[in-house]
């Protein structure tokens, strides 16, 4: 008796089973908030404007390309590597190795609309896996040209 | 004689339509000479934006980690197999590394020429600070338009149409 396959329980679970990966990946590459402690650009601001000592000033990390940090980039602010290539978690694990877990620390990027950011999502779960209690990443829906540069918010150009 | 009067008005405001499409400014300054820029594409021939005056010229910043440059860049190699005579399509990355923008050259078949980019090339443009975005360069290498982000296909078919 021939088996109709496109009806058999396996197949059925193995088609769902494949579109739920299908869903999951590219979420798992984009940026993905549910979890992450986030900071608007208009906080980051007020943050490093603020003279007083009371607020600690956060060590900040640009997680995206190089050809972007060096176009503009946070004042003060260190390019690391981009969070989606072993090279950038190699250099992220690097320069935090000596902090105190409690170390305030903003990442950013900017490459791309939020929910396409490539970056931010594994370096912020990088981070969490080394123990840092006081991570946060820099919300920037669109770009770091519109969201920043466009604004007016301090920023500056080459290496450093 | 009234429907001759309706037909006159629909007339006029097709027309007027159609004229109003043509002349609206780009937004990234009407009339602009869009940079001129000399470079070495991945097959290592020169690539020089002048040497395109003529056609109409789309200039898409992209790069490889970009996913919405990703999705447009099929459509763009469409256009290109489609408007061969008309249309020269320019691919300047913003990746850090070449490699894997030549892995992706090939795995996508890109009929267009592409190059790195540079921060100095991007500052010419205005800045890159976020992918993609895509310029309209019309025949006599004016800036008609500046596409950021992703954007509707259709939006650059009718537009390159526009400047044939």
């Amino acid at each position: 008796m021939p088996v109709d396959r496109r009806s058999s329980p396996e197949n059925f679970i193995l088609i769902v089973f494949l579109a739920a990966l299908a869903l999951f990946v590219p979420l798992a590459q984009a940026a993905d908030s549910t979890n992450m402690k986030l900071l608007t650009p208009e906080e980051l601001v007020k943050i490093l404007s603020d003279k007083s000592a009371k607020t600690p000033k956060p060590l900040l990390l640009q997680i995206g390309s190089q050809m972007l940090y060096l176009q503009a980039h946070i004042p003060g602010s260190e390019y690391i590597g981009q969070g989606n290539s072993a090279q950038g978690l190699q250099n992220l694990g690097r320069r935090v190795s000596n902090l105190p877990k409690t170390t305030f620390i903003v990442l950013y990027c900017g490459c791309c609309p939020w929910n396409h950011c490539p970056n931010v999502n594994p370096a912020y779960d990088a981070l969490q896996k080394l123990g840092f209690t006081n991570v946060k990443v820099l919300y920037i829906a669109n770009n770091f040209g519109v969201d920043w540069v466009d604004k007016g918010y301090p920023s500056a150009k080459g290496e450093r | 004689m009234k429907k001759l009067g309706i037909v006159v008005v629909i007339g006029v405001l097709v027309i007027g339509w159609v004229a109003l499409r043509r002349a609206a400014p780009n937004r990234a300054g009407a009339s602009k000479l869009a940079p001129d820029f000399s470079l070495t594409d991945l097959s290592g021939h020169p690539l020089r934006l002048s040497d395109y005056r003529g056609k109409v010229i789309l200039v898409d910043f992209w790069a490889t980690w970009c996913e919405p440059c990703k999705q447009e860049i099929p459509r763009f190699i469409e256009l290109q197999s489609k408007y061969p005579e008309q249309l020269e399509i320019i691919g300047i990355s913003m990746d850090d590394d070449v490699e894997p923008v030549r892995a992706f050259q090939q795995q996508y078949k890109m009929n267009y020429p592409v190059a790195l980019g540079s921060p100095k090339l991007a500052d010419q443009y205005g800045g890159v600070l976020g992918l993609p975005i895509t310029f309209v360069i019309d025949r006599e290498g004016h800036i008609a338009s500046r596409h950021i982000g992703a954007t509707n296909p259709t939006v650059f078919e009718e537009e390159i149409r526009r400047l044939f």
